[in-house]
């Protein structure tokens, strides 16, 4: 009874409802010589591995809209549970929207058995929705948490297809950040050598690619709990500007000025004392 | 690498649906980014650019400057297909000796410019995919600034931004050069120190916004003494 709210299962087969609805508003919107809005991309670098006391996750913080930096400061490591975190690639608002959900319900799965989730279940559900909307969620995930089974890793691809590895990394950076996984891992490392190796990859895939750039969030996992460090490193990039270009009160110029005066009456007055001693 | 897939033939990442067997066709231009910009003052004229040449994610160096140095009173920026631009500067490096050799003098800014405009429209239908800005000195020895199109338009400017951060540079220079839209601002003609001051703070703000932007910027100062270049580190990332 209790788990069927926890997993809307569709009605039948794949929902496209929406996608209908796309085709007819942009035939709409081009015939009107106006472009859709392009969604926000991450143009990422995420990397996460296995270590011996937990799992630890990394993301650099720039998103891209196009050749434009939109957000220098975004967040890409996202709470899922207390015991699992994801990192997000993709779509901006897929990733968002994705993890939320997915963190929805195992917030009720949870308050309902008094256990905190597994990571499998976290794989499970994510997996069922991507595969259900067929790539149309561009959504690449990396999900890292402790549960009682031990540390776990876990990439979820936008089609749906998972792979469970000691260590990975996601997003257009990910062959930069890659080169440095596979040239320093070592099954069983140290927490504070795990740190630096996650912190190096995800720097080689800031200087390497162009759509990652600025700070570097780095997130830990351990049984005894959660140390979310944002940020980890700041960059070393600040932008130092040899003059101040403020604008004195009156730069803008006034066109025309209308003033309307608000005619009120008093329809009720109340005193209601208050206690100054 | 499962992800390799997900990147169309331009580098850029693909829409996430499979629309069936796609034709690729062969595209003969790459865009590889970059930003320049032109100042004229009183006696003196600035052409600046940022040295990254990008294609598609990836970095191809960060040490290619996109200024090149035509006479000892004209330097030329170039920024879009690195390709075009090497062949393009290579063909007015010929042009401009040609000349030198049948008219016994130096070309000057203004007889280049139009000289580029015709290179330009001789390939209109196959066009060299390049923004060009001529930054210089005329025959009076006042700064002067020509920005083209990729077919050979052009015009005479006080100061321009062409490339991949144009947008949002040009409203800038219009604001601090031009006063556009300020009210009770004094318009003071602009000296050479803040000039140089300027362009490296607006160079800043575009490595900031723009992806295709950073790494070093190279200042060509052109004065009545020479040429003189100067480099700044922008970001990297």
């Amino acid at each position: 009874m209790a788990l069927s709210n926890v997993l809307e299962i569709p009605t039948s087969g794949f929902n496209f409802e929406n996608v209908a609805r796309n085709v007819a508003l942009e035939g709409l919107l081009e015939g009107g010589h106006t472009k859709t809005p392009k969604p926000m991309k991450t143009g990422t670098t995420i990397a996460g591995l296995v270590c011996k006391e937990g799992v630890v996750l990394g993301a650099d913080t720039r998103a891209t809209s196009g050749e434009v930096v939109a957000d220098k400061m975004c967040a890409k490591i996202h709470y899922i549970s207390p015991n699992i975190y994801c990192c997000g690639a993709g779509t901006a608002a897929d990733t968002e929207k994705t993890t939320d959900l997915l963190s929805s319900n195992l917030t009720i799965f949870s308050m309902d058995s008094g256990r905190n989730p597994r990571v499998v279940m976290a794989v499970n559900i994510l997996q069922d929705m991507l595969f259900r909307y067929r790539g149309q969620i561009g959504a690449s995930l990396i999900l890292g948490g402790v549960d009682c089974n031990g540390n776990h890793l876990y990439t979820v691809g936008p089609y749906g297809s998972i792979d469970n590895v000691p260590y990975l990394a996601m997003g257009s950076g990910d062959l930069a950040a890659l080169g440095i996984l596979e040239d320093r891992f070592k099954p069983n490392m140290e927490m504070e050598e795990a740190k630096e190796l996650v912190r190096d990859a995800i720097h080689s895939g800031i200087m390497s690619d162009l759509g990652s750039g600025n700070n570097i969030d780095i997130c830990v996992i351990t049984k005894q709990g959660v140390d979310y460090i944002r940020p980890y490193q700041e960059s070393e990039y600040k932008d130092k500007r040899q003059k101040r270009y403020k604008y004195g009160p009156g730069t803008t110029s006034i066109l025309t000025e209308k003033i309307i005066p608000l005619e009120l009456e008093v329809v009720q007055e109340t005193v209601q004392r208050m206690d100054t001693a | 690498m499962f992800a390799t897939q997900v990147y169309g033939d331009n580098g850029k990442m693909k829409e996430y649906h499979y629309t069936g067997p796609v034709e690729h066709r062969f595209s003969p231009y790459s865009f590889n980014g970059g930003t320049v910009l032109a100042v004229a003052g009183e006696d003196f004229a600035i052409v600046a650019s940022d040295t990254r040449l990008s294609e598609g994610y990836s970095i191809h160096s960060r040490d290619s400057p996109k200024c090149y140095k035509l006479t000892d009173t004209t330097v030329i920026g170039c920024s879009g297909f690195h390709g075009d631009c090497l062949t393009l500067t290579k063909i007015i490096d010929a042009r401009l000796k040609m000349y030198k050799h049948s008219n016994n003098k130096c070309m000057t800014s203004g007889a280049i410019a139009a000289m580029l405009s015709t290179i330009l429209y001789g390939r209109r239908f196959f066009p060299y995919y390049v923004y060009n800005i001529i930054g210089g000195l005329d025959e009076e020895g006042k700064g002067a600034v020509y920005s083209f199109d990729p077919v050979g338009s052009y015009q005479r400017d006080t100061y321009k931004a062409g490339g991949s951060a144009s947008a949002m540079l040009q409203p800038l220079l219009d604001n601090q050069i031009g006063f556009k839209n300020m009210e009770g601002v004094q318009h003071l003609p602009l000296s050479q120190e803040k000039a140089v001051q300027l362009v490296k703070d607006v160079f800043i703000s575009a490595a900031e916004r723009d992806v295709y932007t950073g790494d070093a910027l190279r200042i060509c100062i052109i004065t009545k003494e020479g040429i003189k270049e100067e480099t700044v580190p922008l970001r990297k990332d």
